[in-house]
């Protein structure tokens, strides 16, 4: 005799700690096995590509540290990269360094959070007590250097808003001898874990070819053994001449992401060390006073300083007519900018592509066959930031 | 980096000879236009193709030019491990086309050209699952076409009378405001200028 079954429909999310943000994933279970994964993305929908054609160049970079919560800078850096490709202007070599110090900051702050979280979700609350504290050391650095916790707006076309003090340079030299150690008790608690490991070992495996075909980039595509980094194979800024290595997975599982991007996160501390090493001396933004704002002393001694001012803070620069792709390897893989730009003052469109909207869309292919508990680790392992995805 | 670029235009021009409506390089990208009939076929070939091998689409992005006759253009972006090059590829077509899905191929495209629909409301044959992805459920027009207003058509509040929330059209306490900066000259160049006739100079 045949019994029919029917399958059950689960609605997960929209508001669900596992989630890490705003999915509603529904999902078609068959018993405790899951059949079919449909994300409804979107809820945190702000339009911020339309937003962006609204406003002057200068005012469209602030949108880019609210994409990716995790890891502003990264974010920013795109768009900065695109804007000056466009106005074909060179940043100073003391800006290439310091943009580098805070991308690969932002890289360890993005990393933590995705390592502790995920640790969470399959069980662990301890890892995320310890990393956030670290996580909240390097979020005063970005509040020294910018002002700002996590919106910063610091990456601007031609440079950087502002120089850092030797103090902060210091300190954060001292952290990056510290964190290793805090890696290490990180590693202790969840590498060789038995209970982290049965969560994830080959769990959500993703082969070459399918990494491939799902546009995945970042430790999405490296975890499946696909060597692929844009630091070090489209270099941009100064990561010609440092030395670093792209740590690759072997079996493209859970675990092998999460042993990527803590690897990943020993190389950002290296690649900061090497940058403070040589942090040359100089102007931190471009010397082209038409695109570059003039600071603050001059505009109280210059009238030719204070109308560049009122005019960059008011009309804006204008940007050359044309259009271009700029990739950064922001923490979750390829961040890219496509801008239009018609001559004016605004962008004509400007596109993001975030990477984990391409990660997100395979979830329904990777969760297939799996347990529900899996969904999570699954999830986790993804580093999704409803932030980028939904924009 | 430039030369890897001309040698690639060069032979996608003489292997697709007739499809190819133009190509250029500018700001060291590559970008070719094509017709809106040929896109699988080109789009297999680059793939396919033993010196192209664009084997990862990076993403779709569509374009509103509400002035022209083609009012849409989308840009899909290729990205080559292998030759470690990008490409651009281009397409014009007229707002009622209906464009070819190239899910088949890539599978990633399928979230690429359900944004492109909902965004444009540019519509795909053969995709297979065509709704709405970022927008509202039940939300009516598509957003990033120039003429769809910033503020949009309908705002959403709670309502403590019907103790759910509910959507009404918008009030704005006073009209959004775009301002016009620009000026109606192109400003001063002169930074650049001098530096020209220095280095012109030195030259000669």
């Amino acid at each position: 005799m045949v019994k029919k079954t029917k399958s059950l429909n689960l609605n997960f999310g929209p508001q669900h700690p596992a989630a890490h943000g705003v999915l509603r994933l529904i999902l078609e279970l068959d018993g405790e096995v899951v059949e079919k994964a449909d994300p409804h993305i979107g809820l945190l929908h702000r339009g911020t590509e339309k937003l962006i054609e609204q406003k002057t160049y200068t005012q469209a970079l602030p949108y880019f540290d609210r994409l990716d919560y995790v890891a502003p800078m990264n974010q920013e850096h795109a768009f900065a990269l695109a804007a000056e490709k466009l106005l074909k202007i060179e940043v100073p070599i003391r800006a290439k360094y310091i943009r580098v110090i805070f991308c690969e900051i932002g890289r360890i702050l993005s990393h933590i959070l995705n390592v502790t979280t995920q640790a969470l979700d399959v069980g662990a609350l301890t890892p995320s007590l310890w990393g956030f504290e670290e996580r909240e050391t390097l979020m005063t650095f970005y509040e020294r250097a910018s002002g700002s916790r996590l919106h910063a707006n610091y990456f601007r076309t031609g440079g950087v808003h502002q120089d850092i003090p030797l103090k902060l340079v210091e300190d954060i030299e001292k952290f990056c001898k510290s964190f290793p150690k805090i890696i290490d008790d990180l590693e202790s608690l969840l590498t060789d874990n038995r209970i982290f490991k049965q969560r994830n070992v080959e769990i959500g495996i993703v082969t070459k070819q399918e990494a491939l075909d799902h546009s995945f980039s970042g430790v999405m595509l490296r975890g499946s053994g696909v060597p692929w980094d844009l630091r070090r194979s489209q270099p941009y800024e100064i990561y010609k001449d440092l030395d670093f290595k792209i740590p690759v997975g072997k079996n493209g599982d859970c675990y092998d992401r999460y042993l990527c991007r803590i690897e990943e996160m020993r190389e950002s501390v290296k690649i900061i060390l090497q940058c403070i090493e040589r942090l040359p001396k100089g102007p931190v933004k471009s010397i082209d006073g038409k695109i570059s704002p003039p600071n603050r002393q001059d505009l109280k001694q210059s009238m030719e300083a204070l109308i560049h001012h009122f005019k960059l803070f008011t009309e804006g620069y204008r940007v050359p007519a044309g259009d271009v792709y700029t990739a950064v390897e922001a923490p979750k893989g390829e961040f890219g900018v496509y801008l239009i730009s018609d001559g004016t003052n605004k962008p004509y469109r400007c596109k993001i592509r975030a990477p984990g909207f391409s990660h997100l869309q395979a979830m329904d292919y990777l969760i297939r066959g799996h347990m529900l508990a899996d969904v999570p680790a699954v999830l986790g392992s993804l580093d999704i930031v409803f932030g980028e995805v939904d924009r | 980096m430039i030369e890897n670029l001309k040698k690639l235009e060069n032979l996608i021009n003489s292997e697709l000879t007739s499809k190819i409506q133009s190509s250029f390089i500018a700001n060291d990208e590559l970008s070719i236009e094509i017709n809106e009939s040929d896109l699988i076929e080109i789009v297999q070939f680059l793939k396919s193709n033993e010196k192209c091998k664009f084997r990862q689409l990076i993403d779709i992005a569509g374009v509103d030019y509400p002035n022209e006759e083609k009012r849409f253009k989308l840009v899909y972006l290729f990205l080559s491990h292998e030759n470690n090059c990008r490409i651009k590829l281009s397409i014009n077509f007229q707002p009622k086309q209906i464009i070819n899905s190239i899910t088949k191929i890539f599978p990633a495209a399928n979230w690429m050209e359900r944004e492109v629909f909902d965004m444009y409301g540019i519509k795909f044959k053969n995709h297979p699952d065509l709704r709405r992805i970022l927008t509202d459920y039940g939300f009516k027009g598509h957003p990033l076409r120039k003429d769809f207003p910033l503020t949009g058509f309908n705002e959403v509040r709670y309502s403590e009378k019907e103790k759910k929330v509910i959507y009404e059209p918008v009030k704005l306490e006073q009209n959004y405001r775009n301002f016009d900066f620009e000026s109606p000259w192109e400003g001063t160049n002169y930074i650049k200028e001098i530096k020209k006739k220095q280095a012109d100079g030195k030259k000669n």
